[in-house]
């Protein structure tokens, strides 16, 4: 026992020489300069095209730019470009019109505002409090009622979705089926069934089409007088029904293409994780006698969790800059019924209002960045908890 | 041997009907991503008759082919009419692509083997230097006198300031920095962007596209290949050099044929997103840089119920792709495994 004890002792103080020999070495001057070369041109890149422009965007979002010859003129204009888009004329465009909400429409409210509320008093309550963290909360309980409310009343009867609730309506259904059925076909495939391989191909097929063209295809898939399904739409009795003529239909059909394109990246990833999970767990359950969902939920699930919301997390933050497909499909139509937020900044651009398209670009950045801190602060931690 | 015992164990042996169940949903889902994709083949084959007189779907049997859209495509049209795009796309793809791998690497490669320690206020200090210096320039004063002065003003700030606040950052912070770049919706930063290109009439030129696509990918590239490097074992690079090899030795000797999976599999996805990138191009590029999907998304405007010709150009935009995909899947899944398994 001693004996071990000391020949690990002379062995980490080997380590420990060589490793104050390698980190001499490396403080010498040639990797001063390596340090830098390797960091710095990364590091200038992104202060420039992204840091800088996001400051400078910041300002012309308070601001009126016209182009004269030779150059820009940008005029101060305080809030008004805000103004406009939340109180003035483009109100209706960016929040949309309130419609007459249902009883489930209220009571969805309801339960998001109480469950916000009691959220807020847990931690009012709690000794952990601090000011800084009491400021945050009350704002994300306030902006998550808010956004709830808007989205259920806009979409209710006699309601116009503005492009806010539209691109809300993309990125959570989007990412929810994306998920849900890449999580299917993955628990299939990691079964070990013959022709995997063909599958795993086939499968990643979409994600790799430019979204563009995948505008195109189900252009003329959602077509129901020419299209490849019309055969289909005529027996459900929707021979002159177009996708493109109620804003419903329409978002189904953006709704539609956006999870065939991403669907095969949640499954690739997720068919990794599940290949992870240890079959001596599984095994053992088996023999135990437990279902396949019981299964599923105490052995597979608490093991791809984490790589599960990390999937999510990526997908929800590249959701929310959607662009092509709506442009190519619908072209936001009918009426706003499917343009983005940033197709609607692409609009205002094409207009040159430019001081309006920064500030629709910040009010985009605002929600991703509040729906992406949300997520990972508190929906992850929770669903980590609980499991 | 033990692979094999739990491969022939009963408890993973399928029922034929589960089997069959199984079967059928992945058949359904892989003709639901095959059949889209078999049509744009097979329209681009059709006469406008075959088109506008309804849902034609064998050839030979429902119709019969013909060559006539890829002809109009690509010869009536000229081959510039589609060859320029193709070819500005696969420029400025495969430099983007290159440079930010390049790049990006270099820094997830200094991240996961040099300790930084960075001070806020020194940071803080450079920026708001930089931007004393961009005012200063659009006041009308010659830019060699700016920087001059910014120069001083930073280094007379640094030494009495800046060295006051307190606390330092390290590597975790400065790549989480650069992948939360990713959050930034590109629409946020482009009209800056756009005018900084105007300004130095550098707008619709190949070279503006390369440097911001590089931009949107190194974030990408940090992330993916710092995960990579931290799976590279240190003790062989440390070996090395007290075997007296230099940095620049170890990083093309040992590193780099180390690397290669890894840069080959992120430089393939980001080579996708450049030749799919459409934001970006809507803004900086015009006629005479126009990309593939600009080119798609301008024709689906002019002649968007001309499904055969829209069918030849969004088959050749997506041609590559595809064959990519089916010879190199195991790269790509691998690519987007190092990123995201390990967030």
């Amino acid at each position: 026992m001693e004996n071990m004890n000391r020949s690990r002792a002379i062995q980490s103080s080997i380590f420990a020489q060589a490793k104050s020999y390698i980190t001499r070495s490396r403080t010498g001057h040639h990797d001063n300069t390596a340090r830098m070369a390797f960091l710095l041109p990364t590091i200038l890149i992104i202060l420039f095209l992204s840091l800088f422009p996001l400051i400078v965007s910041l300002y012309l979002s308070f601001a009126k730019v016209a182009f004269v010859k030779g150059g820009v003129t940008i005029t101060f204009v305080g809030t008004a470009n805000y103004h406009k888009l939340f109180f003035g004329s483009n109100q209706r465009h960016l929040l949309g019109a309130l419609g007459e909400m249902s009883l489930i429409g209220w009571l969805i409210c309801l339960a998001t505002t109480a469950f916000m509320a009691y959220w807020f008093y847990r931690y009012m309550t709690s000794p952990k409090r601090k000011l800084l963290g009491v400021f945050f909360r009350l704002v994300a309980a306030l902006m998550t009622s808010g956004l709830v409310w808007l989205t259920v009343s806009t979409l209710s009867d006699k309601g116009v979705p503005g492009t806010l609730v539209v691109t809300l309506v993309f990125v959570a259904g989007g990412v929810f089926f994306q998920y849900t059925i890449g999580l299917l076909l993955a628990l299939l495939l990691v079964q070990n069934l013959p022709g995997k391989r063909f599958f795993r191909v086939v499968f990643l097929l979409p994600m790799m089409i430019t979204p563009v063209g995948v505008g195109f295809l189900f252009r003329m898939m959602a077509d129901t007088s020419v299209g490849p399904l019309v055969p289909l739409w005529v027996s459900l009795g929707l021979k002159d029904f177009s996708w493109a003529q109620t804003g419903s239909g329409a978002r189904t059909a953006v709704l539609v293409s956006d999870i065939w394109q991403w669907t095969p990246f949640m499954f690739i990833i997720l068919l990794a994780a599940l290949e992870g999970v240890s079959r001596e767990q599984i095994e053992a359950g088996l023999v135990d006698g437990a279902t396949r969902l019981s299964l599923f939920r105490y052995i597979i699930l608490p093991e791809i969790a984490p790589v599960s919301l990390t999937l999510i997390l990526i997908r929800l933050i590249e959701a929310f800059k959607i662009i092509d497909l709506p442009r190519i499909l619908t072209g936001g139509g009918p009426g706003t019924a499917t343009e983005s937020l940033t197709l609607n900044a692409f609009n205002e651009w094409r207009t040159l209002n430019l001081g309006g398209s920064a500030a629709l670009g910040y009010v985009l950045l605002i929600i991703v960045t509040f729906v992406a801190v949300m997520f990972v602060n508190t929906v992850r931690q929770k669903i980590l908890e609980w499991l | 041997m033990r692979r094999l015992l739990l491969r022939s164990s009963n408890p993973f042996r399928l029922s034929p009907r589960w089997m069959l169940i199984s079967y059928a949903i992945l058949g359904l889902w892989a003709f639901i991503v095959l059949f889209p994709l078999y049509w744009l083949f097979v329209t681009s084959f059709k006469l406008p008759i075959d088109v506008s007189s309804g849902p034609k779907y064998i050839p030979f049997v429902d119709f019969q082919p013909s060559l006539h859209a890829w002809e109009e495509m690509l010869v009536t049209n000229g081959p510039d009419y589609v060859g320029r795009p193709y070819t500005m796309t696969l420029i400025v793809g495969l430099n983007s692509a290159l440079a930010s791998l390049v790049i990006g690497s270099g820094a997830a490669y200094a991240l996961t083997r040099f300790q930084y320690r960075p001070k806020p206020g020194l940071i803080v200090t450079f920026v708001g230097c930089i931007f004393a210096m961009a005012i200063l320039m659009s006041q009308g004063i010659p830019w060699q006198f700016a920087v001059v002065l910014g120069l001083v003003i930073y280094f007379l700030l640094a030494q009495t300031i800046g060295r006051r606040f307190r606390g330092t950052m390290n590597n975790d912070d400065i790549a989480f920095w650069l992948i939360s770049q990713r959050i930034l919706p590109p629409i946020t930063v482009i009209i800056p962007i756009y005018i900084l290109f105007q300004q130095l009439g550098m707008l619709d030129t190949p070279q503006a596209l390369i440097v911001s696509y590089s931009a949107a990918n190194i974030p990408i590239v940090v992330w993916f290949m710092r995960d990579y490097f931290q799976t590279l074992p240190l003790e062989i690079e440390e070996s090395a050099f007290i075997d007296g090899a230099n940095r620049l030795q170890v990083l093309v000797r040992i590193m780099l044929p180390l690397a290669i999976p890894g840069l080959i599999a992120t430089f393939l996805i980001v080579l996708v997103f450049s030749w799919n990138e459409y934001v970006i191009a809507l803004f900086l590029s015009g006629s005479q840089t126009q990309t593939m999907p600009l080119l798609v998304s301008g024709q689906n405007g002019v002649r968007g119920p001309q499904w055969w010709n829209m069918s030849v150009l969004v088959g050749l935009m997506i041609a590559p792709l595809i064959i990519l995909a089916v010879v190199l899947e195991r790269y790509i899944a691998k690519g987007l495994l190092i990123g995201a398994v390990k967030g």
